[in-house]
């Protein structure tokens, strides 16, 4: 038990990790080669209890706090597949809270309930082709029709995107209005107009299946406006907020296990006579990239205190997700060094964290994006 | 990766002449026709066709450095560079690596200390590219610690009896004759080392492909030698010289590492600028932000810094000297900075540069190679401290 994990905590880290180590690890190598998991993943975590950890019971959610999240972001990454991770993080982090947060006591019963099961598979449509870290700037629009909307318009690298059932929407609904103009929706997958148009072939990530979607006259309801009309942008940034901190504390968590592979590694192979964590250099290379670990990773918990306690640490939240995906991606690096040739090898899998680590400092918005926020809320 | 026509060819007249100009010009010509326009299809295929090396050696590129006794047009070291700078541009490492490690590791040590007899047998038709190399030094235990290989060679008579396995060797799995290093006395370190050509239709010999991270194109080789007999005939060099004649290649494996991997970061840094130029965030082309115009004047800056580096110690290798300092430095700076330059790609291309579909991921992994392959970063940094005096 370390801060600021308490008993409870450490209970459930022990019961998601044993669920992890006998169900997803030794699964892992095969999915990422097929570039997909079962959708049973979904079903099982949700009867565990896992999809929902910190929502109300009354939702069939675990009653925790929100550092429940942060363990089970860490946890994960002994699945040895950032792409899995990243699946069940869509899910637990990123396109359903939104429900929680804004939805109607219906939308909740009738999205939230299953999504908590692992019944509903949510994915996030925020990207599209040509607006990624400038949010404001998407085309996809609803128009307003008697009794819902039109939706026309296309989002690009979402995840979950081939299997999900549903998904949250982030949609103009007033061209002229700039932020104030933009509003989410829940949206059916089944929906007559939404189509998905072909699953992109990533660099890493691999058992996550990543979705190009097209929406042609697409009706929603009403009913399926979530939150208030125009307030979508306020939400979505919101919505951002646990996005990246969850990205942020699985990420350095498996910056963690590449460092924990990259000593073992170093211990055990010779060179010149001797393991090579004897060579001076790389006993400092390693203590380099453990002082860095842990040091994000402590920023990574000082900004879900604060949201576990009920702030908003935009600021901090920020910071850990941009110095967690530096230190993630030059862990992931150095340790793929240190294993010299076979780092380079599809055979040993030091590579797979590296090629999965390069994305958080592109997703969820990029390391750029992440520098103006700090910038703007340093007043400069 | 799609060639910039702006991008003449390098004007470094103090190194090249006009008719190493004229040379880049035909070379890029074939690269820009032949392998660029193949290179994604090649590359998710994780194979190119091997008549490759015969239109290569057809058109005389395997032969630069070599005399004309054995079909070479040499030797010219400096066309030769000129070749590695240009293949680089062929969009896939495994296409450029196959190359050259035919060029310039297997054939080399058949040319360099091989007999008349033996640069009759494996170089004349190297150089022609009717038959394809590979060199193999790199073990499961020994890598960068040369001295530490396994692969045992007994004396038999008049045949040499090799048993012993062999990684990470570039064509390793689809060559014809593989230039093999091994213990032929196991009770010295350096000097216990000897080098063979063994053909890969010789009993006992096996291989497999090795799937990699990057050069995916390449046909990289683990290889297992059970009880292969090769006739003394076989034997390059002489016994308990291969260690020395190992040290000798570096120089010009380096040589061309460093140059391959500043034309390579050349081409990457002109497809990230392009797409900076073409991509609108906020209203304006990306490129135009000003943190991506000083991102990229560090890269074009550390480009020209390590090809300049690169071009000195390739002017004293010239001159006949044995640079060791300035061509480990180049090795160590240059395969840094292709990396470097390959990752901004990836993140000028925000979502775009973590799909397959472009090519910004592809130089990121193939560049990651560079500060491992042919003597790590680390070994390069400890020769450079050797030289310091340190």
């Amino acid at each position: 038990m370390a801060w600021p994990f308490n008993a409870e905590h450490d209970e459930l880290r022990k019961s998601i990790r044993a669920f992890v180590e006998a169900e997803l690890a030794p699964n892992a190598a095969e999915w990422e080669k097929d570039k997909y998991f079962p959708d049973w993943v979904f079903s099982r975590m949700g009867e565990l209890g896992f999809l929902g950890l910190a929502y109300p019971q009354t939702y069939g959610g675990g009653g925790g706090d929100y550092l429940c999240n942060i363990v089970l972001a860490e946890e994960m990454t002994r699945s040895g597949s950032g792409g899995l991770a990243m699946a069940i993080a869509v899910q637990t982090d990123m396109a359903v809270p939104p429900l929680y947060k804004f939805g109607t006591e219906e939308q909740k019963q009738r999205y939230l309930v299953p999504a908590i099961k692992g019944e509903t598979i949510f994915c996030l449509g925020i990207t599209e082709p040509d607006a990624g870290s400038d949010v404001q700037n998407i085309s996809t629009f609803a128009e307003k029709v008697d009794g819902g909307w039109i939706v026309n318009g296309r989002k690009i690298f979402i995840t979950n995107g081939k299997r999900a059932h549903a998904m949250t929407l982030v949609a103009k609904t007033d061209r002229e209005a700039g932020h104030q103009g933009i509003s989410l929706f829940i949206v059916e997958t089944n929906t007559p107009g939404y189509k998905v148009e072909r699953t992109l072939d990533k660099v890493g990530m691999h058992a996550s299946d990543t979705g190009e979607i097209s929406f042609t006259d697409m009706f929603v309801p009403d009913e399926n406006l979530l939150g208030k009309q125009g307030e979508g942008f306020y939400n979505i940034s919101w919505e951002l907020q646990g996005e990246r901190l969850v990205g942020a504390a699985g990420s350095i968590e498996g910056a963690r296990r590449a460092l924990e592979g990259a000593i073992a590694y170093a211990l055990q192979r010779e060179t010149f006579g001797k393991p090579i964590a004897k060579h001076q250099v790389i006993r400092h290379e390693l203590a380099d990239m453990a002082t860095e670990v842990e040091a994000a990773q402590q920023l990574v918990y000082d900004a879900a205190v604060k949201v576990a306690r009920g702030d908003y640490p935009v600021r901090e939240i920020t910071m850990a997700k941009l110095l967690t995906g530096e230190v993630a991606f030059r862990t992931a690096d150095r340790a793929l060094q240190i294993f010299g040739g076979y780092g380079y090898s599809m055979e040993v899998p030091i590579q797979r964290g590296w090629r999965d680590s390069r994305l958080i400092r592109i997703g969820g918005g990029t390391d750029e994006v992440m520098r103006e926020v700090i910038g703007r809320m340093e007043g400069l | 990766m799609k060639p910039d026509p702006s991008q003449k060819p390098s004007a470094h007249a103090d190194l090249f002449n006009e008719d190493h100009e004229a040379l880049r010009t035909q070379v890029r010509a074939f690269v820009e026709k032949e392998l660029l326009p193949n290179a994604q299809e090649w590359e998710a295929a994780e194979a190119f066709p091997r008549e490759i090396f015969k239109r290569v050696g057809d058109l005389g590129f395997f032969g630069l450095k070599y005399p004309e006794d054995v079909g070479g047009s040499g030797p010219d070291y400096l066309a030769d560079a000129v070749v590695t700078e240009e293949f680089a541009r062929c969009g896939s490492a495994g296409v450029s690596s196959s190359l050259g490690g035919h060029k310039d590791l297997a054939t080399l040590y058949v040319s360099n200390f091989g007999t008349p007899e033996q640069h009759k047998r494996w170089l004349a038709p190297a150089i022609a590219g009717d038959i394809v190399g590979g060199l193999a030094v790199t073990e499961p235990d020994a890598g960068s610690d040369v001295a530490g290989i396994k692969t045992r060679a007994v004396r038999e008579g008049d045949d040499w009896i090799i048993n012993g396995s062999k990684i990470f060797i570039t064509n390793g799995s689809w060559a014809d004759f593989i230039v093999v290093a091994v213990k032929t006395d196991p009770d010295q370190g350096h000097s216990g080392i000897t080098l063979f050509v063994v053909d890969t239709d010789t009993p006992g010999f096996s291989s497999r492909r090795m799937p990699m991270l990057g050069w995916r194109s390449g046909q990289t080789g683990e290889l297992t030698f059970a009880d292969v007999r090769v006739p003394d005939a076989n034997r390059l060099g002489d016994e308990g010289a291969g260690f020395l004649a190992i040290m000798q290649n570096f120089a010009w494996e380096r040589l061309i590492m460093a140059l391959a991997q500043v034309a390579g970061a050349q081409m990457t840094y002109e497809v990230a600028k392009a797409y900076a130029l073409d991509r609108t965030a906020f209203k304006r082309p990306i490129g135009k932000f000003q943190v991506w115009r000083h991102r990229f004047a560090d890269m074009a800056t550390r480009i020209e810094a390590g090809r300049a580096l690169t071009y000195s110690a390739l002017r004293k290798y010239i001159a006949g000297e044995n640079p060791i300092k300035e061509v480990a430095m180049a090795k160590l700076y240059t395969s840094e900075v292709a990396f470097k330059v390959a990752d901004e790609c990836v993140q000028v291309h925000g979502g775009y540069g973590y799909m397959m579909e472009f090519p910004a991921q592809r130089a990121w992994r193939d560049s990651r190679l560079g500060p491992i392959g042919g003597g790590t970063s680390e070994i390069m940094k400890e020769i450079i401290g050797k030289t310091l005096g340190l």
